[in-house]
C-alpha cells in the first residue's frame, strides 16, 4: 500500500514535469477536454436550472391542493369524450363547502372558486393585452404562493359585496406604472374600472412558457358581473393532510358526484387534477430532454478523449526507452500502466479545470445577461465534472496504458 | 587488500547457469543466440564478458539482468529459479538484486541526480526519508555530493555515467551489470569510471562487465569469451599495470 502510494507520487511528478516540458502539445490536447468539458457543464447547468424551473412551476399548484376542472391535465387521445362534459361552475365551491362541513373527519379544508378570462388591462394611454383575470375569493390567499410587493389581498367584505378592486400581477404594474405606485389607481378591464389595491411580486414563467405576472385577481361577484361569458372555472380544494391525497382525491369525487347528481353507473363527468400527476406527466418529457442534451454535449467531451488517448500513446513511443530503464531498475507493469494513466487523468483534469472555470463565468455572464435563462451552477456540478474528468482520463489513458506496461524491457531499452 | 594479485577465494555463488538457450523468431527463421551456456558468478567476482557482436553477448546481459528469460536450461539467482519467473517477479529481482549501468547512462532528463539515484528505491517501496538519505549516500560514494541537485544535461558524461553508477548501487544488489560502461566515453573519463567499478570491487561489490574492449575487459579479474552462442574460453585475467594504479 505504501509503495503504491510512492509510486503514485512519483507518477504525479512526472505527469506535471512531461506538461510543462511539453507546454504547447498539452494546452493543445487539453483544449479538447476544455471544450467538452464547458459544453457538458453549460448543459448540466441548463438542465439544473430547468429542473429548477420546473420545481417552482409545479409549487405554484401546490401540493396539498386539487383541482376540480373540465378537463385533465395529461394529454388525452379521446378529447371528445371531455369536450361535451358541462362547464364547472364557480358555484360549486359553495356546495361543496357545506357538504364538508357536514362530514366528520372530512379530508378537505376549503373549496375555493375561482373563474378566469383573457382581457386586456388599461391605464391611461398604456394598455397591456392578454392579461389573465381572474375572479375569487378572499380564501383564494390560502392555495396561493404570493407574496405582495405592495398593498394587499381583498378582503372578505369587498369579496362578498363585488367590490371593483385588484390585485394586480408584476407584469402588468410594470407595464401600466413604470414609475409610480400602482396602489389606488384605477385601471380599465373590459370598459370597467377597477381600483389596484395590491402588487404581487415577480412569480417568473411557468415552464419559461407563458409569463405567470401578466395576471389581475379580483373579487368573484365582480367577476362575475362583467366577464361570465366564455369564462373558464375551476374550483380549488385544499387537503388537510396532504399524505392522504388519494382519500381526499376519492372523498372529493363523491362530492362532486353529489353535486352534480350523478347516478351510480354513470362516469365521472369532472377531472380532479393534483400537482404530482402533472408532474409525472411532465418528468418523463424533461428527462427525455436531460438525456438528449447530455449525450451530444458529451459527443464533444469524446472528442477530446480521443485527443488525450492519441498524446499519451505518442509519449509512450517517444518515451519508450526510458519505459525500459525504469522496467529495468525494477518497474512492474502495474507501475508502468500506473504512471500513464496519471499523465491522461492529470491533463483531464487539467482540461477539466480550465472548462470549469471558463463554464463558471459563462455562467455568470449569461445569468447577468439573460436573468430569466435558467441557468443554475452549483457544487455538486464542479464535483460532478472533475469525476467526468478523471474518468474520461482513465479511459482514454487506458489503452496507451496498457500497452506500455507491456512493453518487453529489452526491446524498450534497445529502442531509439 | 594484502595481495589483490591473486584471486581471491570468492563468496557463495549468486548467479548459477546450466546449459541455458536462446532462440529468437526472426520472420521465417529461427536465430540461436545462446547455444548452452553454463556459467557460475561467485559472491564478489569481478567479470568480463567479451565476444564481437552476434556472439550472444547482449543476449546472455539480459538473460543475467533478468530482463528476458532463457528458452531452455536452469538459472539460479541466490538459488531461486529465475527462467519460471513471471514479468512482476523478475522486475523484482531486477530492483533488488541487480544494478544496471547503461553505455547511453539512461538517465530520466527531467530530473535531477538525486531524483533518479531514488527511483529504484521507489520501486522497492522506501519511505520519502530514507529514501533521500540513501540516494545522497550513494552519489557522495560516487563522488558527487555537491551535484545532487543537478539534472542530467547540467553533468559531464563521466558525471552522468557516475549517477547511473550510484543508481545501480542505491539499492545494494547483489550483482552491478555494467554494459559497455565506457562506450559514451572519452578514455580519460572512461579510465575514471574504470577505476571508480575497481573500487566498488574492492569494497566488496560483484561486478559484471559486457564489452568488446580488450582494454576495458582487462580490468576484470576473470573474462570470459563468447562465440557463436557458446562460452569460448573462461580465464582468470590479471594485469599488473591496473593493480599499480589501483593500489596507490
Amino acid at each position: 500500500m505504501k509503495r503504491f502510494l510512492y509510486e503514485l507520487e512519483e507518477s504525479w511528478k512526472i505527469a506535471v514535469a512531461q506538461m510543462r516540458s511539453n507546454l504547447t502539445r498539452s494546452i493543445l490536447t487539453a483544449l479538447g477536454v476544455v471544450i467538452g468539458i464547458v459544453a457538458v457543464t453549460l448543459m448540466g447547468t441548463a438542465i439544473s436550472g430547468i429542473q429548477v424551473g420546473f420545481d417552482k412551476s409545479m409549487a405554484i399548484f401546490g401540493d396539498d391542493v386539487l383541482y376540480v376542472g373540465q378537463w385533465p391535465w395529461r394529454q388525452v387521445n379521446d378529447w371528445w369524450n371531455y369536450r361535451d362534459r358541462k362547464k364547472i361552475k364557480a358555484e360549486y365551491a359553495d356546495s361543496l363547502n357545506r357538504m364538508m362541513a357536514a362530514t366528520a373527519n372530512s379530508n378537505l379544508t376549503i373549496a375555493i372558486p375561482t373563474s378566469s378570462v383573457t382581457r386586456n388591462v388599461k391605464y391611461g394611454d398604456s394598455e397591456v393585452g392578454n392579461v389573465f383575470i381572474r375572479g375569487t375569493v378572499a380564501d383564494y390567499i390560502i392555495t396561493s404562493t404570493f407574496d405582495f410587493k405592495e398593498g394587499r389581498f381583498f378582503n372578505e367584505i369587498e369579496s362578498r359585496s363585488g367590490a371593483q378592486v385588484c390585485v394586480i400581477g408584476y407584469d402588468v404594474a410594470n407595464a401600466l406604472f413604470p414609475s409610480t405606485s400602482p396602489i389606488d389607481k384605477s385601471v380599465m378591464i373590459g370598459g370597467q374600472p377597477f381600483r389596484v389595491i395590491g402588487t404581487i411580486t415577480r412569480q417568473g414563467t411557468f415552464l419559461g412558457l407563458f409569463s405567470l405576472d401578466a395576471i389581475v385577481v379580483m373579487p368573484l361577484p365582480a367577476f362575475q358581473k362583467y366577464f361570465t361569458a366564455k369564462s373558464e372555472a375551476e374550483v380549488l380544494v385544499k387537503v388537510k393532510d396532504k399524505t392522504k391525497l388519494p382519500e381526499a382525491k376519492d372523498e372529493l369525487a363523491g362530492l362532486m358526484r353529489r353535486v352534480r347528481g350523478l347516478p351510480p353507473e354513470a362516469k365521472d363527468d369532472f377531472s380532479i387534477n393534483e400537482q404530482q400527476a402533472l408532474k409525472s406527466t411532465l418528468d418523463p418529457i424533461k428527462n427525455t430532454i436531460a438525456m438528449a442534451g447530455l449525450f451530444i454535449t458529451g459527443l464533444s467531451l469524446f472528442v477530446g478523449a480521443i485527443g488525450i488517448m492519441n498524446i499519451t500513446f505518442v509519449s509512450v513511443k517517444e518515451r519508450t526507452k526510458e519505459i525500459g530503464t525504469r522496467k529495468a531498475l525494477g518497474a512492474r507493469r502495474r507501475t508502468i500502466l500506473l504512471q500513464f494513466l496519471i499523465e491522461s487523468t492529470a491533463l483531464c483534469l487539467l482540461g477539466g479545470f480550465i472548462g470549469l472555470t471558463f463554464a463558471y463565468f459563462m455562467c455568470f455572464g449569461i445569468g447577468k445577461a439573460f436573468p430569466s435563462f435558467p441557468i443554475q451552477f452549483s457544487f455538486g456540478l464542479v464535483v460532478a465534472s472533475m469525476i467526468v474528468s478523471v474518468v474520461t482520463g482513465l479511459v482514454s489513458g487506458f489503452a496507451p496504458a496498457w500497452t506500455a506496461s507491456r512493453l518487453d524491457p529489452v526491446t524498450a531499452l534497445r529502442y531509439e | 587488500m594484502m595481495n589483490s594479485n591473486v584471486p581471491r577465494p570468492a563468496g557463495p555463488v549468486v548467479i548459477d547457469i546450466e546449459n541455458i538457450t536462446k532462440d529468437y523468431v526472426m520472420g521465417e527463421e529461427i536465430v540461436r543466440a545462446l547455444r548452452g551456456v553454463t556459467l557460475q558468478i561467485r559472491r564478489n567476482e569481478y567479470l568480463a564478458v567479451m565476444g564481437p557482436s552476434g556472439s550472444g553477448k547482449s543476449t546472455l546481459m539480459n538473460m543475467l539482468g533478468c530482463l528476458d528469460t532463457p528458452t531452455s536450461g536452469r538459472y539460479e539467482f541466490n538459488g531461486r529459479n529465475v527462467a519460471e519467473m513471471d514479468d512482476d517477479e523478475l522486475a523484482a529481482i531486477r530492483n533488488r538484486e541487480i544494478g544496471f549501468v547503461f553505455q547511453t547512462f539512461n538517465l530520466l532528463p527531467r530530473a535531477t541526480s538525486l531524483r533518479n539515484v531514488e527511483l529504484p528505491l521507489i520501486y522497492a517501496g522506501m519511505d520519502p526519508g530514507s529514501r533521500e538519505e540513501r540516494a545522497t549516500q550513494a552519489l557522495t560514494d560516487v563522488g558527487l555530493g555537491d551535484r545532487i541537485q543537478h539534472k542530467p544535461n547540467e553533468l559531464s558524461g563521466g558525471q552522468r555515467q557516475r549517477v547511473a553508477i550510484a543508481r545501480a548501487l542505491v539499492n545494494n544488489p547483489s550483482i552491478i551489470l555494467a554494459d559497455e560502461p565506457t562506450g559514451n566515453l572519452d578514455s580519460r573519463t572512461g579510465e575514471e569510471i574504470m577505476a571508480l567499478l575497481e573500487d566498488l570491487y574492492r569494497r566488496g561489490h560483484t561486478i559484471i562487465l559486457v564489452t568488446h574492449e580488450r582494454d576495458i575487459a582487462a580490468h576484470a579479474r576473470r573474462t570470459i569469451h563468447l562465440r557463436d552462442g557458446v562460452v569460448e574460453s573462461d580465464e582468470q585475467t590479471f594485469v599488473p599495470r591496473m593493480e599499480t594504479v589501483a593500489a596507490s
